[in-house]
């Protein structure tokens, strides 16, 4: 779907407030046909889509949404980039500029400042259903005339409604430049205005000193006001209403917390009941196509790149997707109805303690699935400051690929007994390591809070949308960009990686292809992977650990949860036909002896601080990469994977000496 | 407050929209505080003129709901301050 350059083809943009349904528009105009792009220059996607009628093809670009075209955030960069840049790549031939009929006077705000860019222009009036259940349909009529002829048509892309109208018009021929002088003879607006594009441009740039001054926003909203003296408009009176009865409950100062903390859980439990056994199966699907691969293909360099590298590489992949999947399906359900913005809503004061606010909340949540969707989740966020202490701490809440490697150490070697009857101890050892997870999150972020210069901070200004119901159809073309966007940014890596991972376990090639496990794990032993182990055996020898773990924690750099199955190889574990390999990896690791003086390998004061190191090191390429591309800095990336890197072998080095202390051993 | 003046009739008695009581309203006499704050909330629909209501506080207490010009908008009460109203008794 992606890369084809449809050449000749026209392109419109859809440019609007935050929460208009542009992207419902984007949906409903081009339903399959459609798929991600970067803009040149910055590093942001945006997304493509085209219409195809039986005379020619337009494309059209989602774009964030924005309330000015004054951009603070990377997203409303992209709109006032691609509204404003000279030299644009896919010239735009007009806008398409999405107005919610319920709060036309904020849509004509943004208008006032897109006139001024001189760009072609059609006016979609969306929720026109919401205007007729309170009775006041959308005076298109009206508001054309107000606007001096500026072509306007009500749509509802919810409903359908206009849908089709508009799809023919957008194909039948070019949009219309509005005539300039409107704007002056509208409100006076002259005397405070200087309209021009290459104002804005100069003020893109940072050329321009100052952003919008207090005054031009207020002839601003006075252009907006006279436009709209003699149109018949509403607000979404009903809508609210009914939300306002609803927040009574869902934002009481009592019940309020409670729901949160119950819809998180339910969050939560749903993603770990329903997508662990999925992820089983995926696992146990990608063993099996490996091994009917290898019996058809015969063993050779070749097999072994596409069993070990290649397919490994695909399953690392996919196994992630049952839980990435569900959380991003619940965050879409939690977002299109609007409790998503009261959480944050709820969240904001105690994430203001260490330095975020409540826009950090859902990027945060992500981040237990994957830090990397969490991390792609920050780019709406204008504070910049915050954006990058977000950004520092997110990788230490417990994403979805330390699970593994927690529940193999964890029932090698914490006792299966239970604590005051009827808690499991394991349990509580699991639950222990999330809880660190959310400690050093926060202890980072306000660590960095501090180190950070204060800069000036921008007013939170998060809109409370009405509840309104998820419209299902739309529900899943969201799931769908959003598991493209995934794939991109971490799957890509997590294949190269695994691929090149398996050659450093791979080459040197033994003599003689290895037959038993033991050979297996002679040939790891010498091959680059092995050598890298032993080379770093000095650095982990105070924590107890030794170049075995070594192949493992350089291993599992593609994707934390690589580390079991580069074990099973280092402790040559025999895995017969239908045995589980992590239980028998888990014994093996028990009962594991120090060739030279004969100790047990592991003791559990060395597994917790193992336990420890995974809780804090940026073992992951996926979100080492994706945190470069975000921040615009390899540096800062590297920073914080240095820095992290020094803190997990502190505190595991803690751990184990106050274990051992502690007489755990 | 009251400011001080020469004249009676611009005695003009304002108060923040932070000090406000869930329910209460007024409006908008002018903003006060960092560009960068100003120039968000103006955009937003903080203008001189325009009617604000506080609607609720937050269930840990902060930040504010705030309706204004058919719109909700959460506001810290630190940025709140900087929007001072006609006095609302
Ligand atoms: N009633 C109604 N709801 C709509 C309509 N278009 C979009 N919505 C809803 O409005 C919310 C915001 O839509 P979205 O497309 O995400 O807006 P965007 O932020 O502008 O891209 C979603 O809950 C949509 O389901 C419409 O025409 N009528
Ligand atoms: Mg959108």
């Amino acid at each position: 779907m992606r890369g084809e350059v449809m050449t000749g083809a026209r392109t419109l943009a859809l440019v609007g407030n935050p929460n208009v349904g542009k992207t419902a528009l984007f949906n409903a105009l081009t339903g399959l046909h459609q798929r991600v792009a970067n803009h040149p220059g910055i590093t942001v996607e945006r997304h493509e889509g085209e219409l195809k009628g039986s005379h020619g093809q337009v494309r059209l670009l989602d774009l964030p949404g924005v309330r000015s075209l004054a951009p603070r955030s990377p997203d409303e960069a992209i709109t006032s980039a691609t509204l404003l840049d000279e030299g644009n790549a896919p010239a735009l031939e007009g806008l398409l500029l999405v107005l919610d009929a319920t709060q036309l006077r904020r849509g004509l705000f943004l208008l006032s400042q897109v006139l001024e860019t001189g760009l072609p222009l059609l006016v979609c009036v969306n929720m026109a259903d919401e205007a007729r259940a309170e009775g006041v349909p959308v005076d298109t009529n009206g508001l054309a005339r107000a606007l001096g002829g500026i072509e306007v048509l009500a749509v509802s892309a919810l409903k359908g409604d206009g849908v089709a109208a508009l799809r023919q018009r957008l194909l039948a021929g070019p949009l219309v430049a509005p005539a300039q002088p409107r704007l002056a003879d509208i409100a006076g607006v002259h005397t405070t205005l200087r309209p021009s594009r290459a104002r804005w441009q100069a003020q893109r740039r940072g050329v321009e000193e100052a952003s919008l001054v207090q005054e031009e926003a207020a002839a601003r909203w006075r252009f907006a006001a006279t436009v709209l003296a003699d149109v018949k408009t509403t607000a979404a009176n009903k809508l609210r209403q009914r939300s306002d009865r609803i927040d009574r409950g869902v934002l009481h100062p009592v019940f309020g917390p409670f729901i949160f903390v119950a819809v998180m859980g339910v969050v939560f439990q749903a993603v770990f009941t329903f997508a662990t056994p999925a992820a089983d199966a995926i696992e146990a699907a990608v063993a099996f196509a490996g091994e009917g691969l290898r019996a058809g293909l015969g063993s050779s360099l070749i097999t072994d790149l596409l069993v070990d590298g290649a397919l490994a590489g695909v399953g690392a992949v996919i196994v992630f997707l049952p839980q990435v999947l569900l959380l991003f399906l619940l965050l879409i359900l939690l977002e299109d109805s609007g409790y998503l913005s009261r959480a944050a809503f709820i969240a904001d004061k105690p994430f203001a303690y260490i330095g975020l606010s409540g826009r950090s909340f859902a990027p945060w949540l992500s981040s237990f699935a994957c830090a990397v969707p969490g991390i792609l989740g920050l780019r709406s966020i204008e504070d910049q400051r915050e954006r990058r202490i977000a950004m520092f701490a997110a990788p230490l809440l417990t994403c979805s690929a330390r699970l593994p490697v927690y529940t193999l150490l964890i029932s090698a070697f914490v006792p299966r007994s239970d604590v005051l009857g009827f808690l499991s101890l394991q349990g509580l050892v699991l639950l222990g390591l999330y809880l660190l997870g959310i400690l050093l999150a926060i202890l980072a972020a306000a660590l960095y809070d501090r180190v950070l210069k204060s800069g000036a901070r921008l007013p939170l200004l998060l809109e409370l949308p009405p509840y309104r119901f998820p419209a299902m159809h739309t529900v899943g073309l969201r799931l769908m960009q959003r598991a493209g966007m995934f794939l991109r940014r971490a799957g890509t890596l997590i294949l190269v990686f695994s691929v090149l991972v398996w050659a450093l376990t791979a080459f040197p090639r033994p003599e003689r292809a290895p037959e038993t496990s033991s050979e297996r794990a002679a040939a790891i032993e010498s091959s680059i992977a092995g050598r890298i182990g032993h080379w770093i055996e000095p650095a982990i020898e105070p924590l107890g650990q030794d170049w075995r773990i070594g192949i493992g924690l350089v291993a599992s750099f593609a994707a934390r949860e690589v580390f079991n199955s580069t074990l099973s190889v280092v402790y040559a574990v025999e895995t017969p036909d239908g045995a589980d390999a992590d239980a028998r990896l888990a014994d093996t690791l028990a009962g594991a002896r120090d060739a030279r003086t004969g100790a047990l390998s592991f003791t559990l004061p060395t597994v917790l601080g193992l336990l420890a190191f995974y809780a804090v090191a940026l073992q992951c390429i996926s979100t080492i990469a994706v945190v470069a591309r975000e921040s615009g800095s390899w540096r800062f990336a590297l920073m914080q994977f240095v820095f992290f890197a020094l803190g997990a072998w502190m505190l595991a080095w803690l751990t184990r000496t106050a274990a051992l202390a502690a007489g755990l051993g | 407050m009251v400011s001080e003046s020469p004249t009676p009739e611009i005695h003009v008695s304002w108060r923040a929209l932070d000090s406000l009581a869930p329910g209460q309203q007024g409006a908008v006499v002018a903003l006060r505080g960092p560009e960068a704050v100003t120039t968000k909330l103006a955009e937003a629909g903080f203008v001189p003129g325009a009617l604000i209501t506080l609607v609720r506080r937050a269930p840990l207490g902060s930040p504010l709901e705030v309706a204004v010009d058919g719109a909700r908008f959460t506001l810290r009460a630190e940025d709140a301050s900087a929007v001072l109203l006609h006095d609302a008794r």
